[in-house]
């Protein structure tokens, strides 16, 4: 397992000095997989291999949303870090990839900080309820 | 934007303003008010309106949250005769989105929502007594983007904005049924009502692709370096977009965004130099008002001089 201050970077050195990075677009796919595979193995459970509309990090998304509700609140980084992946793939800019970067960062905070605070609260204003 | 989505029954609309307006968003609530009058909409506020029951309160009973909720709503109906709440917070508009959801959904909600209306002594909301909407939607099917560029004085052009959205807006999902109706109605996960209003309003709209990206507002106190860095990523989002200007719509988000940005700079040494401004700020600029009446001085965040640069003061 990849820790969270491996990822972190290796996300930063990607928005850094993307030019020096060979597949960078493969790369921060593969750094957004291995946040959540941090999340589901710190909850017993082993990170599927399945990929859903195409992408494993839609597949572990789903996976860790089936066991906590709130965890739904990453869905929309995670897609938008495949969003911006696409845009790459299709302009070959870089720029894109710094952008790419920065969604994959926001996708580091927000989950290393629900795994942090645990104990305080739910990390979320869009969540449901902790007592439901 | 067409005609058919267009609506006429929001000329005039209950305002609930919620106790952010009232503090730390007061901005927010003046350009609120002041656009409205520019652009001769009405909006009359709850009698005695309470809190919404924000976050706390659903942390500790749901039901609680949805009862301080759906008294505003009853108020608006039962004792105002209105049909239409409109809440600018994030924040209440969602509880109230939420509330609305759980009345209809939920029997157990509406038995409990009705014992405790009982011992109140408030009238008792029935699902669909209200339709709540957000400030954004308000003046997008009130008003309508041409209508809007009519009536523009001073063009926003030449200020690259970033929308920021907020999570609150669009999530959970479920409780925006209205949303992700094909044309004319906003999408969940690309919103873009307010890149529509300020295009309309003359400003250049950067892609931006944190708009609907936590800002870490909930544990600003709890874990505020969490938090910095959310935001610090943000602003750095919208500079590698070359944004002058992230536009808000939601008062917790904007004053983080203003908090942590002086933060980010002093814990972490990194400057960032988007400055904010509430989009309805935005829009009063463009029709012709000044940013005395705007609250532009209210702001943390300093746009003025950027704002004297672009010629809008």
């Amino acid at each position: 397992m990849t820790s969270f201050s491996e990822i972190e970077r290796a996300i930063l050195s990607v928005r850094d000095r993307p030019q020096e990075v060979i597949n960078p677009a493969e790369h921060l796919l593969q750094m957004g997989e291995a946040i959540l595979e941090n999340w589901l193995i710190a909850h017993k459970q082993i990170p599927t291999q399945e990929k859903y509309e195409g992408f494993r990090l839609l597949g572990l998304h789903r996976q860790g949303a089936k066991l906590e509700p709130s965890f739904h609140a990453c869905r929309e980084t995670c897609r938008e870090l495949i969003y911006q992946i696409n845009l790459y793939h299709m302009k070959k800019d870089l720029e894109q990839i710094t952008l790419a970067s920065l969604v994959a960062m926001h996708l580091l905070l927000f989950i290393r900080g629900k795994m942090e605070i645990q104990e305080l609260g739910e990390f979320c204003c869009n969540s449901k309820a902790v007592s439901t | 934007m067409n005609d058919r989505t267009m609506r006429d029954d929001l000329q005039t609309v209950a305002y609930y303003p919620g106790c952010a307006l009232e503090g730390t968003g007061h901005a927010y609530n003046r350009s609120t008010k002041r656009i409205a009058k520019k652009l001769g909409l009405n909006l009359v506020e709850i009698d005695n309106w309470n809190c919404c029951g924000a976050m706390e309160v659903k942390n500790i009973d749901p039901e609680v949250q949805n009862y301080l909720s759906v008294r505003n709503m009853a108020i608006a109906k039962h004792k105002m005769g209105m049909d239409v709440v409109m809440a600018p917070c994030n924040g209440c508009y969602h509880n109230l989105k939420k509330a609305e959801h759980d009345v209809t959904h939920k029997e157990e909600t509406r038995k409990t929502l009705k014992k405790m209306a009982d011992k109140t002594g408030q009238p008792e909301y029935k699902p669909g007594d209200v339709e709540t909407i957000h400030a954004l939607d308000w003046i997008k099917y009130a008003i309508g983007e041409e209508n809007l560029a009519r009536r523009v004085k001073h063009s926003l052009s030449g200020l690259k904005i970033a929308n920021y959205y907020g999570c609150m807006y669009t999530r959970p999902r479920h409780i925006f049924p209205e949303k992700d109706q094909g044309e004319g109605s906003e999408s969940t996960s690309k919103p873009h009502f307010m890149d529509d209003l300020l295009r309309a309003a003359g400003a250049e709209v950067v892609e931006f692709p944190l708009k609907t990206a936590c800002c870490g507002g909930a544990h600003t106190l709890s874990d505020c370096d969490t938090s910095t860095r959310l935001v610090l990523n943000i602003l750095q989002a919208a500079e590698a977009c070359s944004a002058d200007v992230i536009a808000t719509e939601c008062p917790t988000c904007h004053s983080g965004l203003e908090m942590h940005q002086i933060r980010a700079e002093e814990t972490l040494g990194v400057k960032t130099q988007p400055v904010m401004l509430y989009f309805t700020q935005l829009l009063g600029l463009a029709l012709g008002i000044s940013p005395r009446q705007l609250g532009i001085h209210e702001n943390i965040s300093q746009s003025l001089g950027l704002l004297r640069q672009k010629g809008l003061v």
